[in-house]
């Protein structure tokens, strides 16, 4: 929908914009900086700081005729108002002249920067922001060398306010601009701080517990003006200019945030390079400038004093360290000897070069490439998966977005965060889970089922007032998920969305097709470099002669996989840390981290990107290039570089045609413009010079006729008399291997627990924060009880990634376990 | 006043009682207006009396309500009644002692907009007077003044009150509004005004007590009736709330165009103690200051004369300085006020009102610096202009004012 456009004039240019541009953003379009401290272009307008005040005039419109009035030249007649007005709060019209360089409007700039310096702190040499802070940039710029306001008067307030374990305030610093209490409530919809007291006596306080319970509490930092929201994380870490940037990804999940590693040459670590943060880098369709806060801090995994770092080898029962030659001789040896019976068993969290190649190995060897996920319909998603061109950021009235089997909140926070702003936009939101999740609050339709019955609800559907909504949108996407769901129901579920999408004709386009919720940030290009789960993974494993096994913890995950290794003739494991699978390898090879190597991932809306090296560390090498070696050895011939890795796959992986690491490169102007030289308007966040990814286009857009199996119900199982059914859910902070190392989000993990309505509790002889055990075949685990009223009676659920063995619905027996207290 | 428009109290004592009220002619112009006059007709009327608001801004009442639009619903009406002005005490009267023609007018500004649920906003310190108006609400729901179907009519009104809670700036019509929302009291940004946007979002009326008042005399006898008081510019009568160094402070009701002179001196029992008499404070702490020479006390007061004599009638909350008072000291108090008031939310405003608060301090405790006159009025002027709302530019008023026409003081003060 094109809007009219107004052509208006500021200071010398003339410029045309859509009407209802605000004056401060029709600026920056002509590159004319009218400063700013509250005003953010993500949010709506407040006019609080003042700091925008320009000069408007408008044509004089003579009341009687409704024609302009006309000076002598034949020029409208432009009537100035008495005060200045804010840039910010004003929309654009038709013949309006806007003057930000008067002497009038230079000198309110300089009294609004020295009203806001009167209590601010002299902080700059001790304050984290310096070097980034839009209020050093905007007092250079604009405000008065010296402050006429008494040292002794000003205003006093606290200056290591823990908002929370993760945000720290310094109340000084504050110039109460309100973006972080207004980015909480508007955007994120977590009012958990807020302005307390008032006038000069306004403070952030924080009313949660725990402080500041946001997952996305990270951005407030960047986007405060000011030195006053810190991170625990960054805190005195570095200085600004002391660092380095690499251009990243985040590497947790499928939204595929773009971020930047900031990273500085250290003493105490002996003259290594040491990531300091992770920031987010604009790409204003995935992540636009915003990241949640285990992107933010999740990236300690690879810093981790724990990393494997030399390879090892069996040895008298022992695992000793090696040198790669022996190591990568006895690999090759040990693939030969396996004559075909070999298992490739590989996690989504390894990049498209390293899967290409482990498949390349696999094939060549005559092995099975196998991917270690409790969720299908990655083979759909390449058929029917979101169009290219898509950008949930367009998605508004006439759209419908239809979330299935999916705790966004949880699993994916910057999609839960875009698509809500859809739902705000007007897009018809359909949120279908066995429990209720943060998204249902925007939703204009919730459907709830019972495990087993989601295909059964499913079936009908498009007969729902939700699916007649959804059958008519313009444009339609599915986000599907494995909220409470196994292997098998998940194929089944993916199988069923697909169908649906094609019978509904919302597929082969931007905007429209599948979009899974992957529990890993490369799943999909797992899937589209030919890795399939199995369902009988555990026999497989026990079958093959040789597994290799790569970022996958297949012992530690579940029993009875450890006890299928336990009779794998070799195994060999490529991996960060000595997992509980690398301690029962055979060989271990040490894996590179994703800081330290470049490689690409394919989000769930299949857009591929890339990332860059943040750091080298010895003694480790890129799981593609040992794949590479090892097949070397074989003589198999692999690229061995990155780039040409992904060459070879754009020749052979039909839907990446055409990648290149230059195209992957390439970048165009985004808006809002956010970076380092306007760090004044959109915050302290990265202006994105290294690539925004290419979205690749799905089987239908490049003609290929999609063919899908018909729709199948999945085994349920059956639940004995005094058993309870339980489900596996997902939780953003969790004990996974990649998050455990960020000690700082230890308090709010999820730990092993069971979460069941007061009911259901009740009848099982259980009581909130009580302790029980539960128990399926082959394992037995202790959790602490929750209590819920909003769960579903009859169902528990249990949070994967936290030592419970659950993947799927499992009827589980239920003891409660007494705590013994000493008198 | 021999005869009360609005402190009819004075005249009829136990008008706060609902039947002696009615005995008075009380509900009659409510009657009329709603089992007999179209709501644009009420309208018509009060625009044509010329009613200007009594809050402190004039605004025409009439045209205010025109401003109503008639494709968005429900519409509010809500009484401004949070009186924090410092010198003003005018509302709290009508309230206490007459309260049913304060009421009748609210129900009339309802029904002309059409609006069929009203509030009345007290500041929180009123909540004795917002208890006995829930009284004076709940007896004539019970005489089916209020409720559904009044008259027999389709019109319905309920009145709702609701207290704030020690804030000044909820005196502001859109924190005000705020207030009522469950928000931090703080102003909204206009445009929209609440003609459009007001509360929860819809068209709104915002109208003081004492305006309200007003309304019932104006259906009951008419335009040319309230014309018959006050100057053509300025028409009706106004209660004025004298305080500072008079020998009878209070409230007195007169005509608008009454001098200054005839209020402080007739009606007020001139300076105390045959001290002379020095400034004026015309609305109360916003106030620029007059000085209290004969052209001065010679001038009507109404809109228009007060304005050119280079300050604002406001809310006519007339304070008197006498020779005894030290200007410099008074204006402490006041930028101390605002300060204490100020909502925080702009720059200036926040800012401002701290640091001037703080040069007058020192001015006045005799510990400042040879430049600190000039930086006072300077910190002033840096802030008018450029803040969010009244409250910021009006804090400046009395500074400013009182340093151009009284800098002696301040300078008597800084050499002791």
């Amino acid at each position: 929908m094109a809007k009219k456009l107004v052509t208006l004039r500021i200071d010398e240019h003339t410029l045309q914009v859509p009407e209802g541009m605000l004056v401060v953003d029709a600026a920056r379009k002509v590159n004319v900086d009218i400063p700013v401290f509250c005003y953010h272009p993500k949010m709506d307008p407040v006019g609080m700081c003042r700091m925008c005040l320009v000069d408007v005039g408008r044509p004089v419109i003579d009341r009687a005729t409704g024609e302009v009035v006309k000076e002598a030249d034949g020029s409208p007649k432009i009537a100035f108002g008495p005060k200045l007005d804010t840039a910010c709060t004003t929309p654009v019209s038709e013949g309006m002249v806007v003057i930000t360089n008067s002497e009038k409007v230079r000198a309110a700039r300089k009294e609004v920067v020295e009203f806001i310096l009167t209590s601010h702190p002299l902080d700059c040499p001790i304050c984290d922001k310096g070097g980034e802070c839009p209020l050093q940039n905007l007092t250079m710029a604009h405000g008065p060398s010296t402050s006429r306001f008494i040292f002794d008067e000003k205003m006093h307030l606290a200056k290591h306010v823990p908002l929370g374990e993760l945000i720290w305030l310094d109340r000084e610093r504050c110039i109460q601009c309100g973006r972080c209490v207004r980015f909480q409530h508007e955007v994120v919809d977590d009012p958990v701080i807020d302005f307390f007291h008032r006038g000069r006596s306004l403070e952030i306080i924080t009313d949660s517990e725990p402080g500041f319970d946001s997952v996305f509490s990270g951005n407030t930092t960047d986007i405060c003006p000011v030195g006053a929201l810190t991170t625990s994380d960054f805190r005195f870490g570095a200085r600004p200019w002391e660092m380095v940037s690499a251009a990243s990804l985040c590497s947790h999940c499928p939204v595929g945030c773009n971020i930047t590693f900031n990273v500085r040459r250290e003493a105490k670590s002996g003259g290594e390079m040491v990531i300091k943060r992770a920031m987010p880098r604009q790409n204003e369709s995935v992540n636009e400038i915003w990241m949640c806060d285990k992107g933010r801090l999740g990236y300690h995994f690879t810093e981790s004093k724990q990393r494997l770092t030399e390879p090892l080898i069996r040895k008298n029962g022992e695992l000793v360290p090696a040198s790669w030659d022996e190591a990568l001789d006895l690999a090759a040896q040990k693939l030969r000897e396996a004559g075909g019976e070999l298992a490739v068993l590989a996690g989504g969290r390894l990049s498209n070069e390293d899967l290409f190649n482990l498949r390349k190995l696999a094939d060549a060897a005559g092995g099975q490439a196998l991917l270690d996920t409790y969720m299908g319909g990655g083979d759909l998603a390449a058929l029917v998966g979101a169009g290219a061109g898509t950008n949930l950021g367009d998605l508004g009235k006439g759209s419908a977005i239809l979330v299935l089997a999916s705790d966004l909140h949880e699993e994916a926070p910057v999609w839960w965060l875009r698509i809500k702003q859809a739902a705000e936009r007007g897009a018809a939101l359909i949120v279908v889970n066995p429990n209720e999740t943060r998204l249902d609050k925007f939703a204009t339709h919730t459907l709830r089922y019972n495990p087993g019955e989601l295909l059964l609800t499913f079936g009908g559907f498009l007969e729902s007032a939700a699916g007649k909504v959804f059958a008519e949108a313009e444009n339609a996407l599915i986000f599907y998920g494995s909220n409470g769901l196994g292997l098998q129901q998940s194929i089944c579920l993916a199988n069923a969305a697909a169908n649906l999408l094609i019978k509904t004709g919302h597929y082969g386009k931007a905007n429209n097709g599948l979009v899974p919720v992957w529990p890993k940030a490369n799943s999909q290009g797992a899937w589209d470099m030919g890795f399939r789960p199995a369902l009988d993974l555990a026999e497989r494993l026990r079958q093959a002669k040789v597994a290799y096994i790569a970022a996958s913890d297949p012992a530690g995950d579940d029993p009875a996989l450890a006890a299928a290794l336990d009779e794998t003739k070799f195994v060999i494991v490529q991996e960060l840390f000595l997992s509980e699978t690398a301690k029962r390898a055979d060989l271990v090879l040490p894996a590179a981290a994703y800081t330290e190597r470049e490689g690409t991932f394919t989000s769930g809306e299949r857009r591929v990107q890339r990332y860059y090296p943040a750091k080298m560390r010895a003694g480790v090498r890129p799981d593609f290039l040992i794949a590479a070696q090892i097949a070397g050895r074989l003589g198999i011939e692999l690229p061995a570089a990155a780039a040409l890795v992904l060459e070879e796959i754009a020749k052979q992986v039909p839907a990446y045609a055409g990648l290149s690491y230059q195209k992957l490169a390439e970048v165009q102007e985004q808006w809002p413009i956010i970076g380092r030289s306007d760090v004044y308007y959109g915050g302290t966040g990265y202006e994105n010079r290294h690539g925004l990814g290419v979205q690749l286009p799905s089987a239908a857009e490049r003609g290929e006729k999609v063919e899908l199996p018909a729709a199948v119900n999945p085994a349920l199982p059956s639940v004995p008399a005094g058993s309870l059914m339980v489900i596996p859910v997902a939780r953003l902070y969790d004990q996974g291997t990649t998050l455990q190392p960020t000690k700082l989000l230890d308090g709010r993990a999820a730990r092993a627990e069971l979460a069941l309505h007061p009911e259901t509790a009740e009848k099982h002889g259980l009581q909130a924060g009580s302790q029980a055990q539960i128990a399926a075949e082959g394992w037995r685990v202790q959790v602490a009880v929750r209590v819920n009223a909003h769960l579903p009676v009859g169902l528990g659920l249990v949070p994967r990634s936290t030592g419970v063995p659950i993947f799927g619905p499992t009827a589980v027996t239920i003891e409660p376990v007494q705590v013994e207290i000493k008198a | 006043m021999s005869t009360h428009r609005i402190l009819r109290h004075r005249d009829i004592p136990n008008i706060a009682s609902l039947d002696v009220y009615r005995a008075e002619g009380g509900f009659e112009a409510f009657h009329k207006a709603v089992a007999g006059m179209q709501p644009a007709d009420v309208l018509n009327e009060v625009k044509a009396s010329g009613l200007r608001g009594r809050g402190g801004a004039g605004f025409p009442a009439g045209l205010k309500w025109s401003f109503i639009p008639n494709n968005l619903w429900p519409h509010y009406v809500v009484a401004n009644a949070d009186e924090s002005e410092p010198g003003t005490f005018k509302d709290r009267e009508i309230m206490e002692s007459n309260p049913f023609q304060f009421l009748e007018g609210l129900m009339l500004a309802s029904y002309a907009v059409q609006a069929h649920d009203a509030y009345i906003y007290l500041r929180g310190e009123f909540w004795q007077i917002a208890r006995s108006l829930d009284g004076k609400i709940a007896e004539l729901e019970a005489a089916g003044l209020l409720g559904e179907k009044i008259f027999g009519t389709e019109y319905s009104l309920r009145l709702h009150t609701h207290l704030g809670a020690g804030a000044y700036i909820c005196g502001e019509e859109t924190a005000l509004l705020e207030s009522i929302e469950g928000n931090r009291g703080q102003p909204r940004l206009r445009p929209p005004f609440p003609a459009v946007y007001g509360l929860f979002g819809k068209p709104t009326v915002i109208n003081n007590v004492e305006t309200l008042a007003n309304v019932p005399g104006i259906i009951a006898n008419g335009a040319a009736w309230f014309r018959e008081m006050g100057t053509e510019k300025s028409p009706g009568v106004k209660v004025f709330s004298l305080s500072g160094c008079v020998n009878k402070p209070g409230n007195y009701e007169l005509p608008l165009g009454t001098t200054f002179r005839e209020l402080i001196f007739n009606h007020g029992g001139g300076i105390p103690e045959g001290r002379s008499i020095k400034a004026i404070m015309p609305a109360g702490a916003s106030s620029s200051l007059i000085t209290a020479d004969d052209r001065a006390l010679d001038t009507p007061m109404d809109y228009e004369s007060v304005a050119a004599l280079g300050s604002a009638l406001g809310s006519a909350s007339v304070i008197v300085l006498d020779d005894s008072v030290n200007v410099a000291w008074m204006v402490s108090k006041t930028v101390e006020f605002f300060k204490h008031e100020s909502c925080g939310k702009c720059t200036p405003c926040r800012e401002g009102t701290y640091w001037m608060s703080h040069i007058a301090d020192r001015i006045v405790k005799g510990d400042s610096r040879k430049e600190d006159i000039d930086l006072l009025n300077y910190v002033a002027r840096q802030m008018q202009g450029k803040c969010l709302c009244a409250l910021g530019e009006f804090s400046t008023m009395a500074v400013v004012t009182g340093i151009e026409q009284f800098r002696e003081d301040f300078e008597k003060l800084q050499r002791s």
